[in-house]
């Protein structure tokens, strides 16, 4: 990588929500990590600063996701995640604001539990009571870019539309929808759920989202700290390539190299190129 | 006459304590930390536990002014794996 592009002044600018700015536009998540040992290396690789944690009944073993995130210096971003209620989901935010001393919340309000997608009733609701309570609001929601208007209109301070069902690795199914909803947005956009790869976190940035947000794609990898290194780059090449401005789509080919100059080969008697004949395609010893 | 245990619910379990037992003592059962009444550790680590009763937060400022009642439902939560 060349550190002198990738800091040229737009490249460089850092991602500021809430007045906090981050340089790393990689969220990661905490789910699916088979230890704590394999989680503290895929996230010390991944370079995030913004990492999300769910909130349970306290166990007298502890977690000790919470001792983790402090000791590595990244800030918690608490989430809702197993709420199918706007009632639940504000609860579990008013617990996470108290236990982490924080104003974020991650809202997810989960429709059912096949697909793991929000009930956009409930999100709505959740949202704008949050909002009132003076919450800072990352709002997970379906790739829709009205719902995704009305939410930023309820004054979230965060949209994250998801590419596909949480853990599902599928990617980007909507990438119109995911773009419109990037270009239409003034606050942040990142990109929840459905990573599976480092190209769909590529694809999220070049798309317009401000970051990406993922974890089952690092946790469950069979090298987690190798996927979050890849993803940190991914997620760096694909912002840079939005920036650079890519070239149109176009339906024919058109060829990179100068049609003048060419060397046209001349033609031999009897039909034969000068290649042929210098190559003595038609000497009596190839016939 | 007063008993002098009550009979409360903690995350979803029964669980006995003396009468007159506030959130603060039964924060400090549960984590092993001693806490100052303004509910942080005395030593000055964050503790990272949050308490609702009957599905209402108790900020921990509160906690050593709440006294529990019997039959009350308390949820004390803390940050976990996950998204």
């Amino acid at each position: 990588m060349n550190d002198s592009i990738l800091s040229l002044p737009d490249t460089a600018e850092r991602l500021v929500i809430d007045g906090v700015a981050l340089d790393s536009r990689l969220i990661m998540g905490t789910g699916g990590a088979t230890s704590l040992a394999s989680l503290e290396a895929a996230l010390v690789a991944s370079g995030t600063e913004l990492t999300t944690v769910a909130l349970r009944r306290y166990s007298a073993h502890g977690s000790g996701i919470f001792e983790l995130l402090t000791r590595l210096g990244i800030r918690a971003l608490p989430n809702t995640a197993g709420c199918y209620t706007a009632r639940d989901a504000v609860l579990t935010a008013r617990l996470a604001r108290e236990a982490l001393e924080t104003n974020w919340i991650k809202l997810e309000v989960i429709a059912d539990e096949d697909t793991l997608l929000p009930d956009p009733l409930e999100l709505f609701s959740a949202a704008e009571t949050l909002v009132a309570d003076g919450f800072t609001v990352f709002a997970y929601t379906n790739d829709d870019p009205a719902l995704a208007r009305r939410l930023e209109d309820a004054g979230v301070a965060v949209v994250m539309p998801a590419g596909s069902p949480i853990g599902t690795g599928l990617g980007i199914l909507n990438p119109h929808n995911i773009e419109t909803i990037a270009a239409r947005t003034s606050v942040p956009v990142i990109l929840d759920a459905g990573v599976g790869t480092a190209s769909h976190a590529a694809l999220a940035m070049e798309l317009g989202c401000d970051a990406v947000l993922l974890a089952s794609a690092v946790t469950r990898a069979h090298r987690p700290a190798l996927m979050a290194a890849a993803m940190a780059d991914a997620v760096r090449a694909g912002r840079a390539a939005r920036l650079a401005g890519r070239i149109p789509e176009r339906s024919l080919a058109l060829a990179s190299s100068p049609g003048e100059g060419l060397i046209e080969a001349l033609e031999a008697p009897g039909g034969a190129t000068s290649v042929d004949t210098l190559l003595g395609v038609h000497g009596e010893g190839l016939r | 006459m007063t008993s002098p245990e009550i009979c409360v619910t903690v995350d979803g379990r029964p669980r006995r304590l003396p009468a007159g037992a506030t959130v603060l003592r039964l924060v400090e059962d549960l984590t092993g930390a001693a806490l100052t009444d303004s509910g942080v550790p005395a030593d000055g680590r964050r503790l990272g536990v949050a308490v609702a009763v009957a599905g209402e937060v108790v900020p921990r400022g509160a906690w050593s002014a709440h006294v529990l009642s019997d039959g009350a439902v308390v949820d004390v939560v803390t940050a976990a794996q996950g998204g």
